[in-house]
């Protein structure tokens, strides 16, 4: 009954099609800076909400769950931020994220390790030249409350110490305040600062309050230099949700289309279940799609994500659920 | 000079089937009729079949002439000798009973619902169910208020309601349609659709779950005929109809001077209209959510797009790549975005009514989207280069195929979007509340939806004009319906 001789589309409007990568514009000015910003659409609350809730309905069975299990597992950096944090501490969960699973190799390595700055060397001894990266937070995390030079040593710091991902925070005070101008010149200094290692841009979401701001402040960061933009410090109030990382990807993925640059997004805070992991994932696979399906282009930053994660792997291999303290407790 | 191509999607999601078997749909169905399964008097039956796989589901009674006077006598002998005498709290009694019972057989209806009528299991669990349970609550809590629903201190109802019903929403549209007539006191005989009777007939067994009284609703099956005879039918007072344009047309000269009541809620040609300062993700789902959801088998769906010309390149291509992305197959798939044609006859139809755009000059665009081999599919499509003057910007399709045309101003917008002969619902997106609110006031529609569409809740008055229909149903403007004022 179908007519035959349909005007199909062509594959290429299926998908996202990023461009060859083109210079990004630089900003002297804040009304420069302004004046790109106010062309991002803005966001409809009810309408953002509305799709994640639709999304969050998606159904990942058998063969499905497992394989994004792992890839979920493969996507973690696996964190510890506490002022109680020790060596020890910091080296058993480097342990853990070379083989998140002591008892299965099976089990994929997780993203990258996240400590403070002053844990980064016990980091880096060891995790070697492994592929897992050592990130560190800087620039006075988590409340960005210091001067420049002190953020851009904190930095450098923990660059010289090893650390190949630097996760820094954005000045909210500056971005609320509307001096855009400011956020932007040290994210763009924070980036020099890093030389070769990836900038993680903390947008902390759960204080910028409405989508309108995760957008423009998205886009901001990425306008900056950003390797990845990133939801959370994890300690607010608010940290990631699924509409705030909605509006995210859809800025990298607008991003990506109009400078050819892609952009990494990083979930952080509250994720503790394999089940909001994998929501996630099905708002980057049908917002961004199989190229973001990476740990190069999608973290969640988590600590006690992975044991649930490697509990619902083996229940998904076995049938049965495993004692939780089948896995190490780091 | 593309370098990368991320495909959306590109985690294949497994099978994920609801079991076809929670139905438990049995192998032939009587009438409805005094609070028993009865045989049809002449014993003649028709089919009903699963749209998706064009397997038969079940054996159903046709009523006739005779069939439809029992029912109406029996919904007459129960309005005089019960319904009529049964208080208001008493009444809604038996509407929180039906809604309780809806929720908690909802996996059941949503399986029969998606089974017989081809839409997705997402959609009938997630909106039809639930909703057709909120109305019964909604229009319970209003059983023991009638007298402060504005329309006087006592208002009284009209008798036997007789209450036909669309295949597009088979169990919320018998919820629309019973809860509020059973709040105000009526009795009801409600037909429903040919092609779709099998969620009607297991809400009568939630009736005689109910224990409602017997006679107060009864459900007869048949096709066009039967409709017929029961708009004929002396001893009904009032006549609810949801459907098409044609039909309503022809029951309206039917019980003309006849004193009978009567609601009428017809077909439509929605616009939906985005202006450029409109939040374009969320713009590009409130298409998809107005023209695909149901495969656009809803009367007040925004076939029509209207984009404003400086962003409509920007829509387009968005929409486009959002239409390809969207899963067409197996309904009762957890993770299906669009089912399938509720009908051949309904199938036919998308396809002659698509096929006039292409030769009229619009420019077409199909999801490459793979359909099942069985049953009835039609691609999600969209038009674009549309002129008003085109079939498929004039009639009403009732499938999941967009027209896009642009406009350049306001006035513009309001005078495409009025242009036409139904008048059921709009969407208007802006984030400039002035402008929403300056098009709505001139837009000739039942319904305005402001950076959403296709929302219903029992609170809201639904309904249409011109050709769309009249009266309202849900809210408290739904009672008047079905109240003699």
């Amino acid at each position: 009954m179908t007519p035959s001789a349909l005007r199909l589309v062509t594959p290429d409007s299926s998908g996202i099609k990023i461009p060859a990568r083109k210079n990004l514009p630089t900003f002297v000015t804040e009304s420069g800076l302004r004046t790109e910003l106010k062309k991002l659409s803005g966001v409809d609350s009810v309408g953002a909400e509305a799709r994640v809730a639709k999304l969050s309905t998606r159904s990942l069975k058998k063969d499905t769950k497992k394989s994004a299990i792992d890839l979920a597992i493969s996507m973690v950096d696996l964190t510890t931020l506490e002022g109680a944090d020790t060596a020890g501490r910091v080296s058993s969960l480097c342990i853990k994220a070379l083989q998140p699973d002591a008892n299965d190799p099976s089990v994929p390595s997780v993203a990258a390790v996240c400590v403070y700055p002053d844990m980064v060397a016990n980091a880096r001894a060891v995790i070697g030249n492994s592929p897992v990266h050592v990130a560190s937070v800087s620039t006075a995390f988590p409340s960005g409350r210091a001067s420049l030079p002190v953020k851009l040593l904190d930095t450098k710091e923990a660059v010289d110490a090893g650390a190949d991902e630097i996760d820094m925070v954005i000045d909210r005070g500056a971005f609320l305040s509307g001096n855009l101008f400011k956020v932007y010149e040290e994210i763009v200094a924070v980036k020099e600062a890093c030389g070769t290692a990836h900038l993680k841009v903390i947008l902390e979401t759960g204080e910028l309050v409405t989508y309108d701001n995760v957008r423009r402040a998205s886009w901001l960061a990425m306008l900056a230099g950003a390797d990845f933009i990133k939801t959370s410090t994890g300690k607010v109030g608010v940290n990631a949700t699924l509409p705030v990382a909605l509006v995210m990807l859809e800025a990298v993925r607008d991003f990506a289309e109009e400078y050819g640059e892609l952009v990494g997004v990083k979930v952080a805070g509250g994720i503790r279940t394999t089940k909001d992991a994998l929501k996630y994932l099905v708002v980057v696979n049908e917002t961004v799609g199989s190229t973001w399906l990476s740990p190069d282009y999608f973290r969640f930053g988590a600590s006690s994500l992975l044991n649930d994660l490697l509990l619902q792997r083996t229940k998904q291999r076995t049938g049965n659920y495993a004692r939780p303290d089948r896995f190490s407790g780091d | 000079m593309e370098s990368l191509h991320s495909q959306l999607g590109g985690l294949q999601y497994d099978d994920a089937p609801e079991s076809a078997a929670i139905a438990k749909i049995k192998n032939e169905y009587g009438l409805f009729i005094n609070g028993k399964f009865t045989d049809a008097k002449e014993h003649k039956s028709f089919l009903t079949i699963n749209p998706a796989t064009e397997e038969t589901l079940s054996q159903v009674a046709q009523a006739d002439s005779k069939d439809v006077d029992a029912a109406v006598q029996a919904a007459k002998r129960a309005y005089d000798k019960v319904w009529s005498k049964t208080t208001g709290p008493e009444r809604a009694k038996y509407l929180f009973r039906i809604a309780r019972l809806i929720q908690e057989r909802s996996r059941e209806f949503a399986v029969t619902e998606t089974l017989d009528n081809g839409k997705p299991i997402r959609e009938t669990r997630d909106i039809d169910v639930p909703l057709a349970a909120a109305h019964f609550f909604y229009y319970a809590g209003w059983a023991d208020k009638l007298s402060y629903a504005g329309y006087g201190p006592d208002p009284q109802p009209l008798g036997v309601a007789g209450q036909i019903i669309p295949w597009n929403f088979p169990l919320l549209m018998a919820a629309w349609k019973l809860a509020p007539a059973l709040a105000a006191g009526n009795t009801c005989v409600l037909k429903p659709a040919e092609t779709t009777p099998l969620t009607a007939l297991l809400l009568a067994e939630i009736l005689q779950q109910a224990e409602l009284p017997d006679g107060v609703v009864n459900i007869i099956t048949g096709d066009g005929s039967t409709g017929a005879a029961l708009v004929e039918h002396p001893d009904v007072n009032k006549i609810a109809f949801t459907g098409s344009t044609g039909v309503g047309r022809m029951i309206q000269q039917r019980i003309a001077g006849s004193g009978k009541h009567l609601t009428l809620e017809l077909g439509g040609k929605g616009a939906n209209i985005v202006f450029e300062d409109a939040p374009i993700d969320e713009v590009v789902e409130g298409i998809i959510d107005g023209i695909f959801f149901n495969q656009g088998h809803v009367c007040c769906a925004g076939s029509r797009l209207l984009v404003q010309e400086s962003v409509a390149d920007d829509v387009l291509r968005r929409l486009i790549r959002r239409v390809e992305q969207l899963r067409v197959g197996n309904p009762l798939d957890k993770n299906t975005d669009v089912g399938a044609i509720n009908s051949a006859e309904q199938l036919a139809r998308i396809a002659e009514l698509t096929s006039t755009g292409e030769d009229e000059g619009a420019t077409r665009h199909t999801s490459t989207c793979v359909l099942p081999q069985k049953g009835f599919w039609f691609p999600p499509t969209v038009f674009t280069n549309v002129s008003q003057s085109h079939r498929i910007a004039r009639e009403e399709i009732f499938g999941p195929v967009l027209s896009m045309l642009t406009f350049r101003t306001p006035e513009e917008a309001v005078q495409k979007a009025n242009n036409t002969n139904y008048g059921l619902a709009c969407g208007v997106w802006s984030e400039k509340g002035s402008r929403t609110l300056w098009v709505a006031e001139r837009l000739r529609a039942g319904v305005i939806w402001a950076n959403t569409y296709n929302k219903f809740d029992p609170t809201s008055p639904f309904g249409g004009v011109r050709e769309s229909g009249f009266g309202r149903e849900g809210g408290r403007q739904g009672l008047e319906a079905y109240l003699n004022v």
